[in-house]
Protein backbone atom coordinates (compact mmCIF):
# COMPACT_ATOMS: atom_id res chain seq x y z
CA UNK A 1 0.00 0.00 0.00
CA UNK A 2 1.33 3.94 -1.10
CA UNK A 3 0.09 6.58 0.79
CA UNK A 4 1.06 9.87 -0.41
CA UNK A 5 0.45 12.35 2.51
CA UNK A 6 0.78 16.33 1.91
CA UNK A 7 3.61 15.72 -0.39
CA UNK A 8 5.11 18.87 -1.52
CA UNK A 9 8.27 19.54 -3.76
CA UNK A 10 9.85 22.86 -5.22
CA UNK A 11 12.50 23.40 -7.27
CA UNK A 12 14.13 26.56 -6.20
CA UNK A 13 10.71 28.94 -6.55
CA UNK A 14 8.61 26.69 -8.79
CA UNK A 15 6.60 24.30 -6.91
CA UNK A 16 6.03 21.08 -9.07
CA UNK A 17 3.88 18.64 -6.46
CA UNK A 18 1.46 20.88 -4.25
CA UNK A 19 -0.07 18.95 -0.81
CA UNK A 20 -0.64 15.76 -3.39
CA UNK A 21 -2.93 13.19 -0.73
CA UNK A 22 -3.63 9.79 -2.06
CA UNK A 23 -3.91 6.50 -1.27
CA UNK A 24 -3.12 3.27 -3.40
CA UNK A 25 -4.60 -0.03 -2.10
CA UNK A 26 -2.18 -3.10 -3.14
CA UNK A 27 -2.77 -4.55 -6.37
CA UNK A 28 -4.56 -1.49 -7.99
CA UNK A 29 -2.90 -0.55 -11.60
CA UNK A 30 -2.93 3.34 -11.16
CA UNK A 31 -2.44 5.71 -14.03
CA UNK A 32 -1.43 8.88 -14.02
CA UNK A 33 -2.21 11.59 -16.07
CA UNK A 34 -1.46 15.27 -16.42
CA UNK A 35 0.01 17.60 -18.95
CA UNK A 36 3.76 18.04 -19.01
CA UNK A 37 5.20 19.85 -15.86
CA UNK A 38 1.96 18.30 -13.56
CA UNK A 39 4.33 17.12 -11.48
CA UNK A 40 4.30 13.00 -12.05
CA UNK A 41 7.74 12.32 -12.75
CA UNK A 42 8.06 14.30 -9.72
CA UNK A 43 6.21 12.40 -7.85
CA UNK A 44 7.06 9.01 -8.96
CA UNK A 45 10.92 9.87 -8.27
CA UNK A 46 10.16 11.02 -4.20
CA UNK A 47 8.01 7.57 -4.25
CA UNK A 48 11.25 5.68 -5.49
CA UNK A 49 13.77 7.40 -3.37
CA UNK A 50 15.67 9.55 -5.79
CA UNK A 51 14.42 13.26 -4.84
CA UNK A 52 13.50 14.06 -1.74
CA UNK A 53 9.98 16.22 -0.50
CA UNK A 54 10.02 19.60 0.31
CA UNK A 55 7.21 18.65 2.78
CA UNK A 56 4.99 15.80 3.36
CA UNK A 57 6.03 12.79 2.63
CA UNK A 58 4.98 9.07 1.15
CA UNK A 59 4.30 5.76 2.90
CA UNK A 60 5.09 2.56 1.62
CA UNK A 61 3.73 -0.56 3.66
CA UNK A 62 3.93 1.48 6.52
CA UNK A 63 7.71 3.00 6.31
CA UNK A 64 8.32 6.51 5.73
CA UNK A 65 10.29 6.85 2.22
CA UNK A 66 12.05 9.67 4.63
CA UNK A 67 13.11 8.05 7.07
CA UNK A 68 14.21 4.86 5.59
CA UNK A 69 14.67 4.87 1.75
CA UNK A 70 16.50 1.71 1.73
CA UNK A 71 13.96 -0.21 2.96
CA UNK A 72 11.01 1.33 0.60
CA UNK A 73 13.88 0.88 -2.50
CA UNK A 74 13.41 -2.82 -1.45
CA UNK A 75 9.80 -3.43 -2.23
CA UNK A 76 9.93 -0.64 -5.38
CA UNK A 77 10.89 -1.41 -8.76
CA UNK A 78 11.60 1.01 -10.54
CA UNK A 79 12.02 2.44 -14.70
CA UNK A 80 12.81 6.05 -14.97
CA UNK A 81 11.36 8.07 -17.94
CA UNK A 82 13.41 6.64 -21.44
CA UNK A 83 14.98 3.76 -19.83
CA UNK A 84 18.50 5.47 -19.11
CA UNK A 85 20.38 2.02 -18.87
CA UNK A 86 24.29 2.35 -18.93
CA UNK A 87 25.01 2.38 -23.17
CA UNK A 88 28.09 0.62 -22.97
CA UNK A 89 27.16 -2.43 -21.31
CA UNK A 90 25.88 -6.20 -22.79
CA UNK A 91 22.51 -6.71 -21.88
CA UNK A 92 23.39 -9.91 -19.84
CA UNK A 93 25.88 -8.03 -17.89
CA UNK A 94 23.80 -5.37 -17.05
CA UNK A 95 21.03 -7.67 -16.01
CA UNK A 96 23.26 -9.41 -13.59
CA UNK A 97 24.72 -6.04 -12.04
CA UNK A 98 21.13 -5.76 -11.14
CA UNK A 99 20.97 -8.89 -9.87
CA UNK A 100 23.45 -8.50 -7.37
CA UNK A 101 22.60 -5.51 -6.48
CA UNK A 102 19.10 -6.67 -5.91
CA UNK A 103 20.54 -9.03 -3.42
CA UNK A 104 19.38 -12.59 -5.53
CA UNK A 105 21.21 -14.84 -4.23
CA UNK A 106 23.77 -16.18 -6.49
CA UNK A 107 22.51 -19.64 -7.39
CA UNK A 108 19.06 -17.74 -8.45
CA UNK A 109 20.26 -15.12 -10.38
CA UNK A 110 20.64 -16.74 -13.78
CA UNK A 111 17.56 -18.72 -13.53
CA UNK A 112 15.97 -15.43 -12.67
CA UNK A 113 17.25 -13.48 -15.70
CA UNK A 114 16.12 -16.31 -17.65
CA UNK A 115 12.63 -15.86 -16.34
CA UNK A 116 12.98 -12.09 -17.38
CA UNK A 117 13.93 -12.40 -20.44
CA UNK A 118 10.89 -14.46 -21.13
CA UNK A 119 8.89 -11.91 -20.18
CA UNK A 120 10.26 -9.49 -21.14
CA UNK A 121 10.91 -10.79 -24.69
CA UNK A 122 14.54 -9.95 -25.20
CA UNK A 123 16.42 -13.65 -25.34
CA UNK A 124 17.59 -12.87 -28.74
CA UNK A 125 19.64 -9.43 -27.52
CA UNK A 126 21.08 -10.65 -24.00
CA UNK A 127 24.64 -10.23 -26.26
CA UNK A 128 24.22 -7.21 -27.30
CA UNK A 129 25.42 -3.60 -26.19
CA UNK A 130 22.74 -1.41 -24.96
CA UNK A 131 23.80 1.12 -26.76
CA UNK A 132 22.90 -1.16 -30.07
CA UNK A 133 19.46 -1.37 -28.94
CA UNK A 134 16.45 -0.03 -30.47
CA UNK A 135 13.93 2.31 -28.23
CA UNK A 136 11.71 -0.75 -28.03
CA UNK A 137 14.24 -3.20 -26.66
CA UNK A 138 15.84 -0.75 -24.25
CA UNK A 139 12.58 -0.64 -23.17
CA UNK A 140 12.44 -4.08 -21.84
CA UNK A 141 15.56 -4.34 -20.55
CA UNK A 142 14.37 -1.34 -18.59
CA UNK A 143 11.26 -3.48 -17.40
CA UNK A 144 13.23 -6.04 -16.61
CA UNK A 145 15.55 -4.92 -14.56
CA UNK A 146 12.27 -3.31 -12.59
CA UNK A 147 10.85 -6.25 -12.00
CA UNK A 148 14.09 -8.08 -11.00
CA UNK A 149 13.62 -8.40 -7.76
CA UNK A 150 10.01 -9.43 -7.91
CA UNK A 151 9.06 -6.27 -6.20
CA UNK A 152 5.40 -5.81 -4.57
CA UNK A 153 5.22 -1.94 -6.60
CA UNK A 154 6.37 -1.49 -9.74
CA UNK A 155 6.94 2.52 -10.88
CA UNK A 156 6.83 3.14 -14.43
CA UNK A 157 7.50 6.43 -15.54
CA UNK A 158 5.78 6.84 -19.26
CA UNK A 159 6.38 3.40 -20.38
CA UNK A 160 5.16 3.20 -23.52
CA UNK A 161 6.38 6.48 -24.54
CA UNK A 162 8.34 6.54 -28.11
CA UNK A 163 7.48 2.88 -28.93
CA UNK A 164 5.33 1.88 -32.42
CA UNK A 165 2.12 0.78 -32.20
CA UNK A 166 3.07 -3.24 -32.14
CA UNK A 167 5.63 -2.61 -29.07
CA UNK A 168 2.80 0.01 -27.13
CA UNK A 169 0.62 -3.03 -27.16
CA UNK A 170 3.07 -5.74 -25.65
CA UNK A 171 4.13 -3.48 -23.60
CA UNK A 172 0.78 -2.64 -22.13
CA UNK A 173 -0.04 -6.70 -22.07
CA UNK A 174 3.34 -7.42 -19.88
CA UNK A 175 1.25 -4.26 -17.37
CA UNK A 176 -2.08 -5.99 -17.73
CA UNK A 177 -0.19 -9.72 -16.79
CA UNK A 178 2.18 -8.37 -14.00
CA UNK A 179 -0.85 -5.89 -12.76
CA UNK A 180 -2.75 -9.36 -11.86
CA UNK A 181 -0.56 -9.81 -9.13
CA UNK A 182 0.90 -6.52 -8.21
CA UNK A 183 0.48 -2.64 -7.26
CA UNK A 184 1.40 -0.90 -10.95
CA UNK A 185 1.86 3.05 -10.55
CA UNK A 186 2.37 4.41 -14.11
CA UNK A 187 2.50 7.89 -15.38
CA UNK A 188 1.58 8.48 -19.15
CA UNK A 189 0.29 11.14 -21.75
CA UNK A 190 -1.50 8.91 -23.38
CA UNK A 191 -5.17 8.52 -22.56
CA UNK A 192 -6.69 5.85 -24.12
CA UNK A 193 -3.61 3.71 -22.76
CA UNK A 194 -4.90 4.93 -19.16
CA UNK A 195 -8.16 3.51 -20.01
CA UNK A 196 -7.17 0.57 -21.43
CA UNK A 197 -5.01 -0.49 -18.99
CA UNK A 198 -5.96 1.00 -15.16
CA UNK A 199 -8.17 0.62 -12.57
CA UNK A 200 -8.02 3.51 -11.49
CA UNK A 201 -6.94 7.28 -13.34
CA UNK A 202 -5.26 9.76 -11.50
CA UNK A 203 -5.17 13.05 -13.14
CA UNK A 204 -2.53 15.82 -11.72
CA UNK A 205 -2.61 19.74 -12.99
CA UNK A 206 0.31 22.15 -11.89
CA UNK A 207 1.02 19.61 -8.65
CA UNK A 208 -2.20 19.33 -7.52
CA UNK A 209 -5.06 16.31 -7.84
CA UNK A 210 -7.43 17.18 -10.48
CA UNK A 211 -9.24 13.96 -10.28
CA UNK A 212 -9.60 10.67 -8.83
CA UNK A 213 -11.41 7.84 -9.62
CA UNK A 214 -11.66 4.44 -12.61
CA UNK A 215 -11.67 5.83 -16.00
CA UNK A 216 -16.25 5.02 -16.13
CA UNK A 217 -16.41 6.81 -13.20
CA UNK A 218 -14.48 9.90 -13.95
CA UNK A 219 -16.63 10.31 -17.15
CA UNK A 220 -20.26 9.56 -15.18
CA UNK A 221 -19.40 12.28 -12.69
CA UNK A 222 -17.11 15.18 -14.84
CA UNK A 223 -18.94 15.63 -17.70
CA UNK A 224 -21.63 18.01 -17.16
CA UNK A 225 -23.12 18.05 -20.77
CA UNK A 226 -24.10 14.63 -22.78
CA UNK A 227 -23.45 14.11 -26.52
CA UNK A 228 -25.61 12.60 -28.87
CA UNK A 229 -24.53 12.38 -32.82
CA UNK A 230 -27.01 11.70 -35.66
CA UNK A 231 -27.04 11.15 -39.46
CA UNK A 232 -30.18 12.68 -41.01
CA UNK A 233 -31.20 12.74 -45.04
CA UNK A 234 -33.33 14.46 -46.55
CA UNK A 235 -32.96 17.09 -44.04
CA UNK A 236 -32.70 20.90 -44.75
CA UNK A 237 -29.54 22.52 -42.28
CA UNK A 238 -31.67 25.57 -41.17
CA UNK A 239 -34.89 23.82 -40.61
CA UNK A 240 -33.00 20.85 -38.54
CA UNK A 241 -31.22 23.48 -36.13
CA UNK A 242 -34.83 25.48 -35.57
CA UNK A 243 -36.27 22.22 -34.85
CA UNK A 244 -33.60 20.64 -32.64
CA UNK A 245 -32.96 23.81 -30.88
CA UNK A 246 -35.97 24.71 -29.56
CA UNK A 247 -36.29 21.22 -27.83
CA UNK A 248 -35.91 22.07 -23.84
CA UNK A 249 -32.69 20.01 -23.42
CA UNK A 250 -30.90 20.89 -26.62
CA UNK A 251 -28.21 23.42 -25.62
CA UNK A 252 -26.45 23.54 -28.77
CA UNK A 253 -26.82 22.16 -32.71
CA UNK A 254 -23.64 21.54 -34.67
CA UNK A 255 -24.37 20.50 -38.23
CA UNK A 256 -22.37 19.70 -41.46
CA UNK A 257 -23.46 18.85 -44.67
CA UNK A 258 -21.94 16.33 -47.15
CA UNK A 259 -23.64 15.30 -50.41
CA UNK A 260 -26.97 15.69 -48.69
CA UNK A 261 -26.28 14.20 -45.55
CA UNK A 262 -26.59 15.70 -42.43
CA UNK A 263 -23.89 15.17 -39.47
CA UNK A 264 -25.62 16.81 -36.37
CA UNK A 265 -23.63 17.08 -33.06
CA UNK A 266 -26.02 18.05 -30.20
CA UNK A 267 -24.69 19.24 -26.66
CA UNK A 268 -27.87 18.26 -24.16
CA UNK A 269 -27.83 19.12 -20.54
CA UNK A 270 -29.54 15.36 -19.92
CA UNK A 271 -30.38 12.48 -22.00
CA UNK A 272 -32.34 13.60 -24.51
CA UNK A 273 -32.37 11.11 -27.11
CA UNK A 274 -36.06 10.34 -26.85
CA UNK A 275 -37.07 14.04 -27.83
CA UNK A 276 -35.06 14.15 -30.47
CA UNK A 277 -36.61 11.02 -31.82
CA UNK A 278 -40.20 12.35 -31.49
CA UNK A 279 -38.89 16.06 -32.91
CA UNK A 280 -37.69 13.49 -35.79
CA UNK A 281 -40.48 11.48 -36.29
CA UNK A 282 -43.07 14.75 -36.84
CA UNK A 283 -40.43 15.87 -39.69
CA UNK A 284 -40.18 14.52 -43.13
CA UNK A 285 -36.89 13.42 -42.40
CA UNK A 286 -34.95 10.23 -42.56
CA UNK A 287 -32.42 9.27 -39.69
CA UNK A 288 -29.91 7.43 -40.51
CA UNK A 289 -28.50 7.06 -37.09
CA UNK A 290 -28.61 8.27 -33.73
CA UNK A 291 -26.57 7.65 -30.90
CA UNK A 292 -25.52 8.78 -27.45
CA UNK A 293 -21.68 9.87 -27.14
CA UNK A 294 -19.29 8.62 -24.31
CA UNK A 295 -17.49 11.27 -22.47
CA UNK A 296 -14.03 10.89 -23.78
CA UNK A 297 -10.97 10.96 -21.40
CA UNK A 298 -9.80 13.78 -23.26
CA UNK A 299 -12.30 15.38 -22.81
CA UNK A 300 -12.18 14.69 -19.14
CA UNK A 301 -8.55 16.04 -18.94
CA UNK A 302 -8.74 19.01 -22.00
CA UNK A 303 -11.48 19.98 -19.06
CA UNK A 304 -9.69 19.31 -16.10
CA UNK A 305 -6.44 20.65 -17.18
CA UNK A 306 -7.31 23.64 -19.61
CA UNK A 307 -5.93 26.75 -18.30
CA UNK A 308 -8.30 28.54 -16.27
CA UNK B 1 26.18 1.35 3.95
CA UNK B 2 27.16 -2.37 3.09
CA UNK B 3 30.35 -3.41 2.25
CA UNK B 4 28.74 -5.86 -0.16
CA UNK B 5 27.07 -3.19 -2.64
CA UNK B 6 30.27 -0.91 -2.59
CA UNK B 7 32.01 -4.00 -3.70
CA UNK B 8 29.72 -4.59 -6.32
CA UNK B 9 29.57 -0.76 -7.64
CA UNK B 10 33.30 -1.13 -7.18
CA UNK B 11 33.86 -3.82 -9.62
CA UNK B 12 31.50 -2.42 -12.17
CA UNK B 13 33.06 1.06 -11.97
CA UNK B 14 36.39 -0.66 -12.23
CA UNK B 15 35.25 -2.95 -15.46
CA UNK B 16 34.17 0.11 -17.09
CA UNK B 17 37.37 1.42 -16.95
CA UNK B 18 39.11 -1.35 -18.80
CA UNK B 19 36.00 -1.05 -21.36
CA UNK B 20 36.58 2.36 -22.69
CA UNK B 21 39.16 3.31 -25.02
CA UNK B 22 39.46 6.79 -22.94
CA UNK B 23 40.93 5.09 -20.43
CA UNK B 24 43.68 3.09 -21.86
CA UNK B 25 44.63 6.58 -24.34
CA UNK B 26 45.10 8.41 -20.74
CA UNK B 27 47.38 5.33 -19.45
CA UNK B 28 49.05 5.57 -22.87
CA UNK B 29 49.85 9.26 -22.43
CA UNK B 30 51.05 8.83 -18.48
CA UNK B 31 53.42 6.48 -19.33
CA UNK B 32 54.86 8.26 -22.75
CA UNK B 33 54.94 11.50 -20.69
CA UNK B 34 56.17 10.42 -17.50
CA UNK B 35 58.41 7.97 -19.13
CA UNK B 36 60.12 10.61 -21.76
CA UNK B 37 60.46 13.31 -18.79
CA UNK B 38 62.34 11.32 -16.47
CA UNK B 39 64.54 9.03 -18.47
CA UNK B 40 65.47 12.53 -20.75
CA UNK B 41 67.34 13.57 -17.76
CA UNK B 42 68.18 10.56 -16.23
CA UNK B 43 71.36 9.64 -18.15
CA UNK B 44 73.03 12.82 -17.95
CA UNK B 45 72.52 13.52 -14.34
CA UNK B 46 74.34 9.75 -13.18
CA UNK B 47 73.07 8.75 -10.57
CA UNK B 48 70.81 5.82 -9.99
CA UNK B 49 67.99 7.18 -8.11
CA UNK B 50 64.16 7.83 -8.61
CA UNK B 51 64.21 11.09 -7.15
CA UNK B 52 63.39 13.27 -10.69
CA UNK B 53 60.19 10.65 -11.03
CA UNK B 54 58.47 11.13 -8.04
CA UNK B 55 59.31 15.10 -8.30
CA UNK B 56 57.53 14.99 -12.07
CA UNK B 57 54.64 12.31 -10.65
CA UNK B 58 52.08 14.64 -8.73
CA UNK B 59 52.55 17.18 -11.49
CA UNK B 60 51.29 14.52 -14.28
CA UNK B 61 48.65 12.91 -11.94
CA UNK B 62 46.93 16.33 -11.12
CA UNK B 63 46.02 16.15 -14.76
CA UNK B 64 45.84 12.19 -15.32
CA UNK B 65 44.28 11.65 -12.52
CA UNK B 66 41.31 13.98 -13.04
CA UNK B 67 41.18 12.91 -16.86
CA UNK B 68 40.23 8.91 -15.74
CA UNK B 69 37.93 9.58 -12.93
CA UNK B 70 35.92 12.80 -14.38
CA UNK B 71 33.62 10.90 -15.74
CA UNK B 72 32.33 9.04 -12.64
CA UNK B 73 29.60 10.81 -11.64
CA UNK B 74 29.34 13.25 -14.59
CA UNK B 75 28.42 10.56 -17.15
CA UNK B 76 25.30 8.97 -15.09
CA UNK B 77 23.68 12.47 -14.61
CA UNK B 78 23.56 12.88 -18.15
CA UNK B 79 22.49 9.96 -19.38
CA UNK B 80 20.30 10.06 -16.56
CA UNK B 81 21.38 6.62 -15.66
CA UNK B 82 22.16 7.98 -11.99
CA UNK B 83 18.13 7.56 -11.48
CA UNK B 84 17.80 3.86 -12.01
CA UNK B 85 21.63 3.60 -9.84
CA UNK B 86 19.93 5.64 -6.70
CA UNK B 87 16.74 3.77 -6.86
CA UNK B 88 18.29 0.73 -6.28
CA UNK B 89 18.54 -0.21 -2.80
CA UNK B 90 21.82 1.03 -2.12
CA UNK B 91 23.14 4.29 -0.06
CA UNK B 92 24.76 7.75 -1.16
CA UNK B 93 28.13 6.18 0.51
CA UNK B 94 27.97 2.68 -0.78
CA UNK B 95 27.87 4.80 -4.46
CA UNK B 96 30.82 7.07 -3.47
CA UNK B 97 32.50 4.09 -1.87
CA UNK B 98 32.45 2.07 -5.07
CA UNK B 99 33.33 4.98 -7.33
CA UNK B 100 36.36 6.26 -5.25
CA UNK B 101 37.74 2.68 -5.25
CA UNK B 102 37.24 1.98 -8.65
CA UNK B 103 38.93 5.52 -9.21
CA UNK B 104 42.05 4.86 -6.75
CA UNK B 105 42.47 1.02 -8.03
CA UNK B 106 42.53 2.25 -11.49
CA UNK B 107 44.57 5.25 -11.00
CA UNK B 108 47.20 2.47 -8.91
CA UNK B 109 47.10 0.24 -12.16
CA UNK B 110 48.54 3.46 -14.05
CA UNK B 111 51.10 3.60 -12.06
CA UNK B 112 51.94 -0.34 -12.08
CA UNK B 113 54.02 -0.24 -15.35
CA UNK B 114 56.53 2.54 -13.83
CA UNK B 115 57.27 -0.46 -11.04
CA UNK B 116 59.99 -1.83 -14.04
CA UNK B 117 61.88 2.18 -13.54
CA UNK B 118 63.42 1.18 -10.18
CA UNK B 119 63.99 -2.66 -11.39
CA UNK B 120 65.63 -1.39 -14.63
CA UNK B 121 67.57 1.07 -12.61
CA UNK B 122 68.91 -1.37 -10.23
CA UNK B 123 70.80 -3.47 -12.28
CA UNK B 124 72.63 -0.27 -14.04
CA UNK B 125 73.76 1.35 -9.99
CA UNK B 126 73.16 0.43 -6.40
CA UNK B 127 69.88 1.84 -5.32
CA UNK B 128 68.25 3.01 -2.52
CA UNK B 129 65.24 1.14 -2.52
CA UNK B 130 63.85 3.30 0.89
CA UNK B 131 63.24 6.04 -1.06
CA UNK B 132 61.46 4.32 -3.87
CA UNK B 133 59.31 2.69 -1.40
CA UNK B 134 58.19 5.89 0.00
CA UNK B 135 57.89 7.08 -3.12
CA UNK B 136 55.18 4.16 -4.21
CA UNK B 137 53.70 4.70 -0.80
CA UNK B 138 53.43 8.65 -1.38
CA UNK B 139 51.73 8.31 -4.66
CA UNK B 140 49.16 5.71 -2.99
CA UNK B 141 48.08 8.92 -0.76
CA UNK B 142 48.28 11.36 -4.03
CA UNK B 143 46.67 9.13 -5.86
CA UNK B 144 44.35 9.16 -3.25
CA UNK B 145 43.89 12.51 -2.23
CA UNK B 146 43.25 13.19 -6.53
CA UNK B 147 40.84 10.51 -7.05
CA UNK B 148 38.97 12.55 -3.74
CA UNK B 149 38.91 15.79 -5.96
CA UNK B 150 37.89 14.06 -8.87
CA UNK B 151 35.46 12.45 -7.48
CA UNK B 152 33.96 15.59 -5.91
CA UNK B 153 34.23 17.73 -9.06
CA UNK B 154 32.80 15.23 -11.48
CA UNK B 155 29.67 14.97 -8.70
CA UNK B 156 29.08 18.56 -8.76
CA UNK B 157 28.92 18.89 -12.75
CA UNK B 158 26.97 17.05 -15.53
CA UNK B 159 29.33 18.06 -17.91
CA UNK B 160 32.52 16.17 -17.78
CA UNK B 161 34.73 18.95 -19.34
CA UNK B 162 33.65 21.04 -16.67
CA UNK B 163 34.90 18.21 -14.00
CA UNK B 164 37.83 17.56 -15.75
CA UNK B 165 39.19 21.35 -15.31
CA UNK B 166 37.78 22.02 -11.74
CA UNK B 167 39.18 19.30 -10.66
CA UNK B 168 42.80 19.21 -12.39
CA UNK B 169 42.78 23.37 -11.21
CA UNK B 170 42.68 21.96 -7.92
CA UNK B 171 45.41 19.48 -7.87
CA UNK B 172 47.27 21.38 -9.59
CA UNK B 173 47.16 24.48 -7.77
CA UNK B 174 47.77 22.17 -4.66
CA UNK B 175 51.22 20.44 -6.28
CA UNK B 176 52.45 23.94 -7.61
CA UNK B 177 51.91 25.89 -4.44
CA UNK B 178 54.85 24.19 -2.71
CA UNK B 179 56.95 25.01 -5.70
CA UNK B 180 55.92 28.35 -5.85
CA UNK B 181 56.62 30.02 -2.15
CA UNK B 182 59.12 32.33 -3.05
CA UNK B 183 56.52 34.51 -4.56
CA UNK B 184 54.40 34.47 -1.57
CA UNK B 185 54.64 36.57 1.25
CA UNK B 186 56.56 35.45 4.43
CA UNK B 187 53.86 34.94 6.68
CA UNK B 188 51.46 32.48 4.33
CA UNK B 189 54.03 30.24 3.59
CA UNK B 190 53.94 27.92 6.65
CA UNK B 191 50.12 27.20 6.18
CA UNK B 192 50.33 27.09 1.98
CA UNK B 193 53.19 24.92 2.52
CA UNK B 194 50.70 22.92 4.91
CA UNK B 195 48.25 22.96 2.69
CA UNK B 196 49.96 21.69 -0.54
CA UNK B 197 50.01 17.67 -1.47
CA UNK B 198 53.39 18.32 -2.92
CA UNK B 199 54.94 19.12 0.17
CA UNK B 200 53.49 16.05 1.99
CA UNK B 201 53.73 13.77 -0.95
CA UNK B 202 57.68 14.66 -1.02
CA UNK B 203 58.09 13.98 2.69
CA UNK B 204 56.87 10.22 2.13
CA UNK B 205 58.85 10.08 -0.82
CA UNK B 206 61.50 10.83 1.02
CA UNK B 207 61.31 7.63 3.35
CA UNK B 208 60.07 9.59 6.21
CA UNK B 209 56.53 8.38 7.24
CA UNK B 210 55.54 11.05 9.54
CA UNK B 211 51.85 10.99 11.02
CA UNK B 212 51.05 14.31 10.01
CA UNK B 213 51.64 13.66 6.71
CA UNK B 214 49.59 10.80 6.62
CA UNK B 215 46.73 12.40 8.43
CA UNK B 216 47.11 14.96 5.83
CA UNK B 217 46.09 13.09 2.91
CA UNK B 218 43.31 10.95 5.44
CA UNK B 219 41.96 14.24 6.19
CA UNK B 220 41.80 15.34 2.47
CA UNK B 221 40.66 12.49 1.50
CA UNK B 222 37.75 12.67 3.74
CA UNK B 223 36.89 16.00 3.21
CA UNK B 224 36.24 15.20 -0.45
CA UNK B 225 34.16 12.24 -0.19
CA UNK B 226 32.49 14.21 2.32
CA UNK B 227 31.43 16.85 0.58
CA UNK B 228 30.19 14.54 -2.73
CA UNK B 229 28.31 13.03 -0.13
CA UNK B 230 26.75 16.34 0.91
CA UNK B 231 26.41 17.48 -3.04
CA UNK B 232 24.51 14.04 -3.70
CA UNK B 233 22.23 14.96 -0.84
CA UNK B 234 21.71 18.50 -1.99
CA UNK B 235 20.77 17.11 -5.48
CA UNK B 236 17.76 15.01 -4.50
Amino acid sequence: MVRIKELTRYYGQTCAVDNLVVEIPKGQIVGLLGPNGAGKTTTLRILTGYLQPTSGTIIVNGIDVRENPLEVKKSIGYLPESSPIYPDMIVFDYLLYIAEMRGIEKKRQLERIKELAKICSITEIMHKTVSNLSKGYKQRVGLALALMSDPEILVLDEPTSGLDPNQIVEIRTIIKEIGKTKTIIFSTHILSEAEATCDRVLIINKGKLAADGSADMLKANTSKSQYISMILQNAEMNAVKKVLGSLEAVQKVDTTENSGILTITLSCSKDARADVYNAVKKQDWVLLELKQEKQSLEHIFRELTKEN
Amino acid sequence: MSAKSISIIYKREFKTFFTSPGAYIIISLFLIIIGWFFFSTFFLSGNADMRNFFNLLPIIFAFSVPALSMRLFSEEYKSGSFEILKTLPVTDIDIIGGKYLASLFFTLIMLAPTIFYPIFISFLGDLDWGPVIGGYLGAVFLAGAFSGISILASSLTKNQVVAFIISAAACFFLTVINKSLIFLPSFLTGFLQYLSTDYHFNNIAKGIIDSRDIIYFLTLIFLTLYGTYIVNKERS
